[in-house]
């Protein structure tokens, strides 16, 4: 006997996709396998390590904990669709690189969605704000200095991009 | 980690679930899914089928009544946790939902099925049993109403029929002049408690409630008992448990320490507010 299949169309980095899969297809394995979106890692699989965030309608979920049945009606956002149109790293990115955030780089794509949705929240977060925003998130490399470095770094090269298209007004 | 497969169904009304419910009594109701697809992952459970509650309209409101706050069964906590209503009808709600796991799972979590999943060392049932709150769940007969003293009956276990459907929560509103309190201790903020106190304070009424103490949620009451006194008290009337995570021992040492801070700070909580509205 069969697994029954469910057509399922996600919207994914504001593209959509049909897919056909069994309804217990974890949103992570659709976006992974399916969509061979590999950016979204998977760690422990169970809603702890973070590794898998990704933005459903803008806020942080983990993937793992959603199954791609049940992701329809939403607009997905990856790791993949972080990076700006012309592939250059958005701020957040920009300042992993700049800060070391990251050693083997396994945890970080559920890093940087989950600070992209924080700083779009709180732009200017304090230290402990800062800290508080990846507390959620698992990463055995770092010890998350650097992480935290990076989240501040992001949060300065935000304000600089949205007072140089401002034209410096305040 | 894969769950097992199960049917799926996406009911679009409430009296369409609970027909589908009442025709596969091995079903399980995904709403948020937070503590189900874990269970589900790990092959703790597999049910033969999920009714996904998720398209059901109407189901995220969260609305003031008289005497408290309602809370529907698709209301995220992040959703709770940032009401003001909430926050100004019952403040004890969202003082413990910013200890319900973290703020990523709160997104997707629903503070109606942490009601339901029944879990003891969840902060949600402590709340609504301390609080005297109740949950509204429809059926083939109708919709009827389950006071918290009611719901909680094992481990995991909570007194819903399995071709009934949880469509809110009730949550009263707290007294003027009355005050209340959250702690707990974990080992990471986010985790679960090792043990975890809410308090409310009315008058010469003291009430506490527990939880990772007992199987169920458990509420204490200690009105009349001096402060120095406070956790033995506690401890008289509860039986903490070893596992894993704590020894029995330990467990009693923070119920002790966690009873007077909690009660110590519900008081704070009236007083302070009680100046506020002069």
């Amino acid at each position: 006997m069969s697994e029954e299949l469910h057509d399922v169309r996600l919207t994914v980095n504001g593209a959509s996709h049909e897919i056909r899969v069994p309804a217990r297809r974890l949103l992570s394995d659709a976006l992974r396998h399916d969509l061979r979106l590999t950016g979204t890692h998977v760690g422990c699989e169970h809603g702890v390590c973070g590794a898998c965030t990704v933005l459903v309608d803008g806020e942080p979920m983990r993937a793992c904990l959603m199954f791609a049945v049940s992701a329809v009606d939403h607009e997905i956002t990856t790791v993949e669709g972080l990076t700006h149109a012309d592939g250059s790293l958005s701020p957040v990115q920009q300042a992993f690189a700049e800060c070391h955030g990251l050693q083997c780089g396994f945890c970080t794509p559920g890093f940087l969605t989950t600070i992209t949705a924080g700083l779009r929240d709180n732009p200017q977060p304090t230290h402990e704000e800062a800290r508080d925003m990846i507390a959620g998130n698992l990463c055995r490399c770092t010890g998350y200095q650097n992480i935290v470095k990076a989240v501040e770094r992001a949060a300065e090269l935000g304000s600089e991009a949205r007072t140089s298209t401002t034209g410096g007004a305040s | 980690m894969k769950p097992a497969p199960f049917d799926y169904r996406r009911p679009g009304s409430i009296a369409e679930a609970v027909q589908i419910l009442a025709g596969e009594p091995n079903a399980k109701v995904l709403a948020g899914g937070q503590s189900l697809v874990p269970l589900l992952s790990m092959r703790l459970a597999a049910p033969a089928m999920l009714v996904d509650i998720n398209a059901i309209p109407g189901l995220d409101a969260i609305e003031v009544e008289d005497g408290g706050v309602r809370i529907g069964a698709l209301a995220r906590h992040a959703a709770v946790l940032a009401s003001p209503d909430v926050r100004r009808v019952q403040p004890l709600v969202p003082m413990a939902l910013a200890h319900v796991a973290h703020a990523t799972i709160r997104n997707r979590g629903t503070t109606v099925g942490s009601l339901i999943h029944a879990d003891a060392a969840a902060e949600m049932p402590v709340v609504l049993s301390l609080l005297g709150g109740s949950v509204d769940v429809d059926g083939p007969s109708g919709r009827r109403t389950i006071p918290a003293s009611e719901l909680y009956v094992g481990p995991l276990e909570s007194s819903l029929h399995h071709d009934e459907i949880a469509v809110s929560a009730f949550f009263p509103a707290l007294a003027p002049g009355a005050g209340v309190a959250f702690q707990e201790l974990a080992r990471r903020h986010g985790d679960y408690a090792l043990v975890g106190a809410a308090a409310l304070v009315e008058g010469e009424s003291v009430e506490v409630g527990y939880l990772s103490v007992s199987d169920v949620p458990t509420v204490v009451d200690l009105s009349g008992v001096d402060d120095a006194d406070l956790g033995e008290a506690a401890l008289a009337q509860l039986e903490p448990a070893d596992d894993i995570h704590a020894t029995a021992a330990y467990r009693a040492q923070l119920v002790r320490v966690l009873t007077g801070k909690v009660v110590r700070s519900a008081r704070e909580w009236a007083d302070q507010h009680a100046e506020g509205a002069r």
